[in-house]
């Protein structure tokens, strides 16, 4: 092994990755620590740092267990049926649980995307703005809502007899 | 300790189940994510360069260094860049919603890796994460929040947006080319038309991979690879389709049924999308009526009146009022050439620049600064009339700014002063 070889080797096992590795993150911290010192600069700092660290666990660590948790209900429902002793023997049918998840997942993306004009939270700047009210938000929201589990629930009459055909 | 040997409940990776996870999966989403960011981040970068930040008072954001870069004056042609650039910005932003949320779920049980890092390289990589999560994050929330009106955030919207858009694209680009190389890989790992032909019954987990994202223990899939790529590219259809019509003249404006700015005012000529009323501002009627005199400042200061105004040759171009916040419109607007009134103030078009300043005493705005090129153009104008009608009180009445490709809130309304500047090109 060449001198230059082995110090590659000593360097990659001593760090982890290649050097060019630790360069990229250096410049990105650069950059990144820069761009924090301009937000202190602008007076914004602690403000910016709360919100920062909000983002960074905001999915992982409160969206995901509340639509993991609401999933799990979700695929429950299916086995309601067999609980209840009204399960029917035989035959193949197609499964319920994507077409309540679909819609229920599409619909609660429109709210968590849009909840201040849907919850009317931004009314009085909304107001001011545009000079309008934000009241046909929560109407029009339910109205997709209901459109979306309206479409998935007539694609699963549409998916559950097109099963039941004998020539199936 | 062993790998897998930590913490219980998600530490362990017997902890994460979902048969779809996988390195094929993540990077699909991670590269439509890539396209999608760059074209969100030029827009976004431009949206600044389109504010002309050299311009006196059109940039106050204190000790912004080089992150209040400078790169070129702002075109004036064509007249509908920034409505197609900004509202790029913002509906495709929001058509990206579910793909971010598909990806940050397709990899989170590497949040909860044990042992946190085998390697320095690895604690390194990590740090840049949180960098790469946090700032996706703060960008998406900010953004979403401020289209919205909904100001619940303890700074001001437009520094912590451009200063938070640096550092995720410093965690973005070495994201990308440390992981690049091995997202491509993955991706012709597997065959997309096959995975759109495969139904649920044949749907099989990832063979395991390095990075753990493949769980060790599969529970049975729910839905196909394609049922989940059909559900997180509905989402993005749904916010699309939802919003992308206020960006829209005519009937298809009605389809922005979730969005702030798709809504109808009427039918008559001032009856179009209003940003800021009067009445928010502090503007009333008895100041903009018959007393109203336009100060023109410029090699002397002269007082016009609106009949005065009038009585100029006046102009009239269907402009597109284009808003930050993405939504834009056009109207037709008449009125007096602002190289008219450059000259009238003793300076040449071509050579001066000008500062309008509103009657507004409130909010972000009152004044803003526009380049000797946005004088000269012909088609800037202080406009005194839209669509065949006096301007309405909440459209800038007696009169207001329009200035091609500007951003909305560079269109000053009810302008008071007009200060013109001597400016070299």
């Amino acid at each position: 092994m060449t001198r230059r070889g082995r110090g590659a080797s000593r360097w990659a096992s001593a760090y982890g990755a290649g050097p060019w590795h630790l360069l990229g993150l250096a410049a990105c911290f650069a950059v990144a620590g820069y761009a924090a010192t301009r937000v202190v600069g602008a007076g914004i700092g602690m403000g910016f740092a709360v919100w920062f660290v909000g983002a960074v666990i905001f999915h992982d660590l409160v969206l995901w267990p509340l639509y993991s948790a609401a999933d799990t209900a979700i695929r429950s429902l299916p086995k309601l049926p067999a609980r209840l002793g009204r399960a029917r023997p035989a035959g193949w049918r197609p499964a319920v649980v994507n077409h309540v998840r679909v819609p229920a997942g599409l619909s609660c993306l429109l709210l968590v995307v849009w909840f201040p004009l849907i919850m009317r939270g931004a009314e009085r700047n909304y107001r001011g703005a545009v000079g309008l009210s934000t009241s046909p938000y929560l109407g029009r929201w339910l109205l997709i809502t209901l459109v979306l589990f309206g479409v998935s629930g007539l694609l699963y009459a549409v998916r559950r007899w097109a099963a039941r055909r004998p020539d199936h | 300790m062993r790998a897998g040997n930590g913490p219980p409940g998600p530490f362990r990776p017997g902890f994460w189940r979902s048969p779809l996870r996988g390195p094929w999966l993540t990077s699909v989403f991670g590269l439509v994510l890539l396209v999608g960011l760059v074209i969100v981040a030029v827009t976004g970068l431009l949206s600044y360069a389109a504010y002309e930040p050299r311009l006196p008072g059109n940039d106050m954001t204190p000790g912004k260094g080089l992150l209040g870069f400078y790169l070129f004056d702002w075109p004036t042609h064509p007249a509908w860049l920034y409505r197609v650039t900004q509202g790029t910005h913002v509906v495709l932003g929001l058509t990206l919603v579910p793909v971010l949320l598909a990806k940050l779920w397709s990899v989170i049980p590497k949040l909860f890796e044990w042992p946190p890092a085998r390697s320095i390289a690895q604690a390194v990589d990590r740090a840049s994460l949180v960098l790469l999560v946090g700032g996706a994050g703060f960008q998406f929330a900010t953004g979403i929040l401020n289209i919205q009106l909904f100001y619940v955030f303890p700074f001001s919207f437009y520094p912590a947006h451009l200063y938070g858009a640096w550092i995720f694209l410093a965690a973005l680009a070495v994201h990308v080319a440390v992981r690049l190389p091995r997202a491509i890989r993955a991706v012709r790992s597997r065959d997309l038309r096959r995975e759109l032909r495969t139904r649920l019954a044949d749907t099989r987990p990832e063979p395991p991979d390095p990075n753990g994202l493949v769980p060790a223990d599969p529970a049975p899939p729910t839905m196909s690879r394609r049922g989940v790529l059909a559900f997180v590219g509905g989402g993005s259809v749904l916010m699309f389709g939802l919003s992308a019509g206020q960006t829209l003249d005519g009937p298809l404006r009605r389809t922005a049924l979730l969005a702030p700015h798709g809504r109808e005012y009427g039918t008559g000529p001032n009856d179009f999308q209003v940003n800021k009323t009067a009445a928010s501002l502090g503007v009333t009627a008895a100041e903009a009526g018959d007393g109203w005199r336009l100060a023109v400042v410029g090699a002397s200061r002269i007082h016009l009146s609106r009949a005065d105004l009038l009585a100029m040759p006046l102009h009239t171009y269907a402009l597109p009022i284009a808003c930050v916040e993405g939504w834009s419109t056009e109207q037709v607007w008449t009125g007096v050439r602002l190289a008219d009134l450059a000259r009238l103030a003793g300076l040449p078009p071509g050579a001066a620049a000008v500062t309008a300043r509103s009657l507004q005493r409130v909010g972000y705005f009152g004044q803003a600064s526009l380049s000797t090129g946005q004088v000269a153009d012909p088609r800037s104008l202080l406009a005194l009339r839209v669509n065949g009608a006096d301007l309405s009180l909440d459209h800038g009445f007696p009169a207001r700014i329009i200035v091609p490709n500007a951003p909305g809130v560079h269109n000053t309304k009810w302008v008071r002063e007009l200060e013109f500047r001597r400016e070299g090109r």
